[in-house]
């Protein structure tokens, strides 16, 4: 027996049929160490078929699931119902990201998002040929990406940033977190090359430093820091081209 | 509408990338189709790491490895595919690392090496740092490096398009696949001069799984349905430590940094069972140990469930080793492994068992080197046969990487040398439409919710075709199977909208569940011995005078089936009896 039941609220759009966004509510049974994505699917499989999500790993490294519950954006399958609701009756809700285009229901178009990932050279640039065997990094060479090497592209943090919904344009935590993760390789010759891409007005000069992005990230990655570290890569790099 | 390209590779995980990448570097135009986007992939959840006989750590052989590849699959896996993987895997690192993959470091500034189930020095004698890793984020870290090397080569990816069913010509040669677009409802015909499947593992064919809910197996469902074989599905790898009642996997990487199974009576069981290995012992007797301590009533307070104990690891071990797992089951159980011993059970894992092919991933009908012309697998969705009747841990994205790039490579040749587009029939996309068609007009008069009949597969797999199994329980899966192939046709799909109907492919993939579901228990019960991962308790023992061989499985898609036999490749290492 489950031990209560909870009010699910969740923000429905068939651009198919439907004039606009709409609530519909469903009551379901649930447990505190349910996650969140669980009741979703008790929805889906056993209320309304028609609802419409992402998801696979259902355990927080696919990056599928991202979406706005109970107003911030989390992934639903690495959220309990005990961090939720205190208990019998209460409600959660479920919408997309914000500041996509939904595609239905739960479902944002990441077109935009990936875009923005391919524009900062996401891969290794090297000179040279490369050595017959692995390229030697020390521990402490490896520790200034690691946390960067973390991020599973779910958009969360993306789309909790005020410079996102401001700017469609903006790159975005993301695809500057990975530029960040490749420029800061000790392996990696093409920092130039990124740099030109994201020391520019819809780049890093647009992150306010507001962490909406530490906050959002379902790895606790600690994007900020990161990304002033690639800011003051860029006003360095720019410093050394004047003199 | 119809997509032409030189290469079309369906799947986005780790081998379809690598096959990709390697296709394309070797010259040829190249698609990827996946019903995922490719970093939703399951490989990301690969966690404790991929071997190779790099010695960074400690002296180490390919010709070690080979043989404890060998002798961790009970003798029948191929000596030749097996070899070819081993001596590949330095080489295949070198370039993992090469295009950019974080690799954990030594002191030394060299990749990273830990110990993991089954791999030994020098034969058997004593367990031996092997195992590369990103942490036990290994399989994510490869996965996104290889999506980034795609991406700059210009790999033209085909996101959230599922592929149905493949194209053969009347003379038996592929000519592409049939693929279903998840966001317009449109279907569309890939016409290539090669076809690579990548499509995964099943383990959503079994209630308690560590697999992704993408992993329904659907390549090996549309291999059946072409007439196709598929070899030695009796042999399922469950990995003993899921997350209780999850099944989320806690990677064996905590094994190979010193945790400790305990029942019970806190005893460290595995002592008993693998008096040299202990709990680094490979995955299919230490998963068949807890079902024992289970059965005999030393599962943790009564229930069915032991512990995984890493609370004498320094913390500095959880925390830059092993962060993920430790946050799994902080996240889920309320556990802090710092300070409790974490719950875990056997859960479903891999498949050894899957499409035939050889190491260059072409697919074989049944002798080998009878090829189906321009078709090839690889990856959990292949049987090479590599793993034979259990994988060992870091086993897995080895095969992945190394078997992706022969085949990539294997491709590109093919079609350098004027390997042309076999035609394409009048209309290709018939059967799929009609699928789709049937299934979106079942109502719910004479049908029932997909969840029903998944949920029954599940149970039916889990109670009779998991750890143990005898010919009553395997009887019973069949007999179930049987009544659930005719409810799979008529489940009700509620979502009739073009657009982005996910309720119509879940459909549709537990239709492909039951196809080869079948050919799991039914492989099974053909198999009247014990080896490996197959345990029978009507035939404890091993049987090489009658089963020291592969097994295919041959379908008409309406449970009527037949077994062939393959001969098993053996090189050097002549079958012995499999003690650790």
């Amino acid at each position: 027996m489950a031990e209560m039941q909870l009010n699910i609220e969740i923000k429905r759009y068939n651009p198919e049929d439907d004039d606009g966004p709409h609530w519909e509510s469903y009551e379901v049974p649930a447990d505190p160490l349910d996650s969140a994505l669980s009741l979703l699917l008790h929805v889906k499989w056993h209320i309304d078929g028609t609802l419409s999500l992402r998801k696979s790993c259902a355990h927080g490294i696919c990056g599928s699931d991202a979406m706005q519950i109970n107003g911030e954006n989390k992934l639903a399958c690495s959220v309990l119902v005990q961090d939720l609701v205190d208990g019998d009756g209460d409600t959660i809700t479920y919408a997309p990201l914000p500041s996509a285009p939904v595609v239905k229901d739960l479902i944002i178009d990441q077109s935009r998002f990936f875009e923005k990932y391919r524009e900062v050279k996401p891969w290794l640039i090297t000179d040279g040929p490369a050595p017959e065997r692995e390229r030697e990094q020390s521990p402490e060479e490896h520790a200034m990406i690691e946390d960067a090497t973390k991020c599973i592209m779910c958009g969360a943090c993306t789309h909790a940033c005020p410079s996102t919904w401001a700017d469609p344009d903006y790159l975005g935590p993301a695809a500057m977190l990975k530029a960040y993760r490749y420029t800061f390789d000790s392996r990696d010759d093409g920092a130039e090359e990124r740099l030109d891409v994201v020391d520019s007005p819809d780049g890093l000069w647009k992150c306010y430093t507001i962490f909406n992005c530490n906050e959002a990230c379902p790895k606790d990655i600690d994007i900020t820091r990161w990304l002033s570290a690639l800011k003051r890569r860029a006003a360095t790099s720019q410093a050394s081209t004047k003199a | 509408m119809t997509f032409e390209h030189d290469v079309v590779v369906v799947g986005a995980g780790g081998s379809g990338l690598m096959a990709a990448l390697y296709a394309r570097e070797g010259g040829a135009d190249v698609g990827v189709v996946s019903k995922l986007h490719p970093l939703r992939s399951h490989t990301g959840a690969a966690q404790g790491g991929i071997a190779a006989s790099l010695g960074n750590e400690e002296e180490d052989h390919w010709l070690w490895h080979a043989f404890d590849t060998v002798k961790g699959s009970d003798y029948v896996g191929d000596q030749d595919a097996i070899e070819a993987l081993c001596k590949d895997a330095p080489r295949t690192i070198v370039e993992l690392e090469h295009y950019g993959v974080p690799f954990s470091r030594n002191e030394e500034g060299t990749i990273s090496q830990r110990r993991f189930g089954g791999h030994t020095r020098n034969f058997g004698e004593a367990p031996v740092k092997r195992s590369c890793h990103a942490a036990d984020r290994t399989g994510h870290t490869i996965l996104h490096t290889l999506y980034d090397q795609c991406t700059k080569q210009g790999v033209r990816f085909y996101d959230e398009f599922q592929v149905l069913d493949l194209i053969m010509t009347e003379d038996g040669e592929c000519a592409g696949v049939v693929a279903y677009e998840i966001l317009t409802g449109e279907i569309h015909t890939f016409h290539a001069k090669q076809v690579c499947f990548a499509t995964g593992g099943y383990g959503r064919a079994f209630e308690t799984t560590s697999n992704a809910h993408a992993g329904t197996g659907d390549g090996m469902g549309i291999m059946l349905r072409n007439g196709i074989p598929l070899e030695d599905m009796e042999f399922v790898q469950f990995h003993p430590t899921g997350l209780y009642r999850l099944g989320i996997l806690i990677t064996e990487g905590a094994r190979g940094e010193g945790g400790i199974l305990r029942n019970s009576d806190g005893e460290r069981f595995m002592e008993r069972y693998a008096p040299t290995v202990k709990d680094l012992a490979p995955r299919d007797l230490v998963s068949q140990c807890i079902y024992q301590e289970i059965r005999e009533g030393r599962g943790v307070q009564g229930e069915n469930y032991v512990h995984l104990d890493l609370t004498h690891l320094d913390n500095a071990i959880l925390d830059k080793k092993l962060p993920e797992v430790t946050e799994f089951s902080r996240t889920y159980m309320g556990v802090d492994p710092k300070e409790e011993p974490i719950p875990v059970v056997p859960t479903c894992h891999y498949a050894m068992g899957g499409i035939p092919a050889n190491e260059d991933g072409h697919v074989e009908m049944g002798e080998r080197g009878e090829y189906v012309p321009g078709l090839y697998a690889v990856g959990e969705c292949a049987c090479v046969s590599i793993h034979g009747a259990n994988r060992l841990g870091t086993n897995a994205l080895l095969e992945l990487v190394v078997m992706g790039r022969r085949t990539g490579i294997e491709m590109a040749k093919q079609v350098r040398q004027g390997k042309d587009y076999a035609p394409l029939p009048e209309t290709p996309e018939d059967d799929t439409r009609t699928m789709l068609d049937d299934l979106l007009s079942n109502t719910r008069d004479e049908g029932e919710p997909i969840v029903n009949v998944r949920s029954e597969l599940q149970e039916t797999m889990m109670e009779n075709v998991s750890v143990f199994r005898n010919d009553d329980t395997l009887s019973t899966a069949l007999n179930d199977l049987q009544g659930l192939r005719k409810r799979a046709k008529n489940v009700v799909v509620d979502d009739k909208s073009k657009r982005f109907n996910t309720d119509l492919m879940d459909a549709v993939e537990v239709g492909f569940m039951v196809d080869y579901a079948e050919a799991i228990a039914g492989g099974a019960r053909n198999r009247t011995e014990s080896r490996g991962a197959h345990s029978r308790e009507d035939y404890e023992e091993r049987n090489d005078e009658d089963w020291l061989k592969h097994t295919l499985f041959h379908s008409d898609g309406n449970g009527n089936y037949e077994f062939d036999d393959k001969e098993v490749v053996i090189t050097r290492f002549e079958p012995k009896e499999r003690s650790y």
